[in-house]
């Protein structure tokens, strides 16, 4: 039994040996010891939006918060700022970017106020949602219930998951396909239009079917 | 009638128990060339559909790579001749509560953090040999490794 894993993992008890000579070099780095060659690049979000990036390598911090924004780290306290390039980047990153997983990507079906009922017109959708799994390598589903304001936090927890679970046994019944399906109610933390509280909107009052 | 429903349920919301087990903390959506798992000292090869878990470490070959789905909906993948260990990885669905903590001892790696950084800047951080990484969202890359003579 053994035999057939060793085999496997030829390629990999090098990278093994590497690491074991590696760890007393990590230690020295650590300590204060130029050697190490690392680079951290902060990359424009696909939606738009860029975060931020923190780096701090003994006590000395720099901040990424720009596209391409990047630091080397060429020891331990030595944090030099620069910017990356998108001919870099995939340079140096192109295996662990085409390794990247698809995007979540999320449906939403709306309910009518208090109760767990949605409307017939969400069957279309659900077309769209069993394409989406197709297309997809060991796909799962998360069907995370919202509410709106109206009615306290622990009440709407529990009606956001009530409409979870009656979204999970819609999908059953249509016959969706075996998946990993969980779900979770976000109540009323998350709503699509902000109100204050106790105000009704029917826009809040939703499912997400999110296919990852 | 009631029973035909039952028996199409029960399934699911078994699947729905394993789903949601404490220490499933992602799936491998992505896997090529040679990549294991290291978990409690076994390896596992990381095939797609493998659930990843808190503990794990996930090593590839000179032609590996690997790409995780982790259930905040962080997306996390490394390329060939890489070391990601998952430190800790708490998640709560409905608060989107927790901690996700991963050291990428050598390699690269790429990262779209996901409800985890988005509730709380200072749930999500990723280790190297020589720095500590706080995410405030969003996507980004690392290469950590000793300099070559």
């Amino acid at each position: 039994m053994f035999a057939p894993v060793r085999r496997k993992t030829d390629a990999l008890s090098a990278t093994r040996r590497t690491l074991v000579r590696l760890t007393p070099l990590a230690l020295l780095v650590l300590a204060g010891c130029a050697g190490r060659d690392d680079l951290y690049v902060l990359l424009p979000g696909k939606d738009g939006k860029t975060g931020a990036l923190v780096v701090n390598s003994d006590g000395q911090q720099r901040v990424l918060d720009q596209p391409y924004a990047a630091a080397r780290v060429k020891g331990a306290g030595s944090v030099a700022g620069r910017t990356s390039t998108e001919a870099e980047v995939r340079q140096t990153f192109g295996p662990a970017l085409a390794a990247q997983p698809s995007r979540p990507v999320s449906f939403f079906l709306y309910f009518l106020a208090d109760t767990d009922e949605f409307t017939p017109e969400s069957k279309q959708l659900v077309d769209r949602i069993f394409a989406e799994i197709a297309r997809r390598p060991a796909p799962e589903i998360v069907i995370i219930g919202h509410t709106d304001r109206v009615g306290a936090v622990p009440y709407n927890d529990a009606l956001s998951l009530k409409r979870a679970e009656r979204v999970r046994d819609e999908l059953l019944k249509l016959g969706i396909p075996k998946v990993r399906i969980s779900v979770a109610g976000r109540g009323e933390r998350e709503p699509e239009v902000a109100t204050a509280d106790e105000v009704p909107e029917p826009r809040n009052r939703r499912v997400e079917i999110s296919v990852r | 009638m009631r029973s035909k429903l039952m028996s199409l349920v029960v399934p699911i919301v078994l699947a729905a128990g394993v789903a949601v087990a404490a220490e499933d903390a992602g799936q491998i959506k992505v896997s090529k060339g040679a990549a294991q798992i290291e978990r409690s000292g076994k390896r596992l090869s990381a095939q797609v559909g493998r659930v990843v878990q808190q503990g794990d470490v996930v090593i590839t070959g000179a032609d590996g790579s690997v790409g995780i789905t982790f259930r905040d909906n962080s997306l996390v993948s490394v390329g060939p001749d890489s070391v990601l260990a998952i430190d800790r990885f708490v998640f709560d669905s409905t608060t989107h509560q927790g901690a996700f903590e991963s050291s990428l001892k050598q390699g690269t790696l790429a990262v779209v953090s996901g409800k985890l950084a988005k509730q709380s800047p200072e749930a999500v951080k990723v280790k190297t040999p020589a720095a500590i990484l706080g995410v405030r969202g969003t996507e980004f890359l690392v290469r950590t490794g000793a300099a070559k003579d």
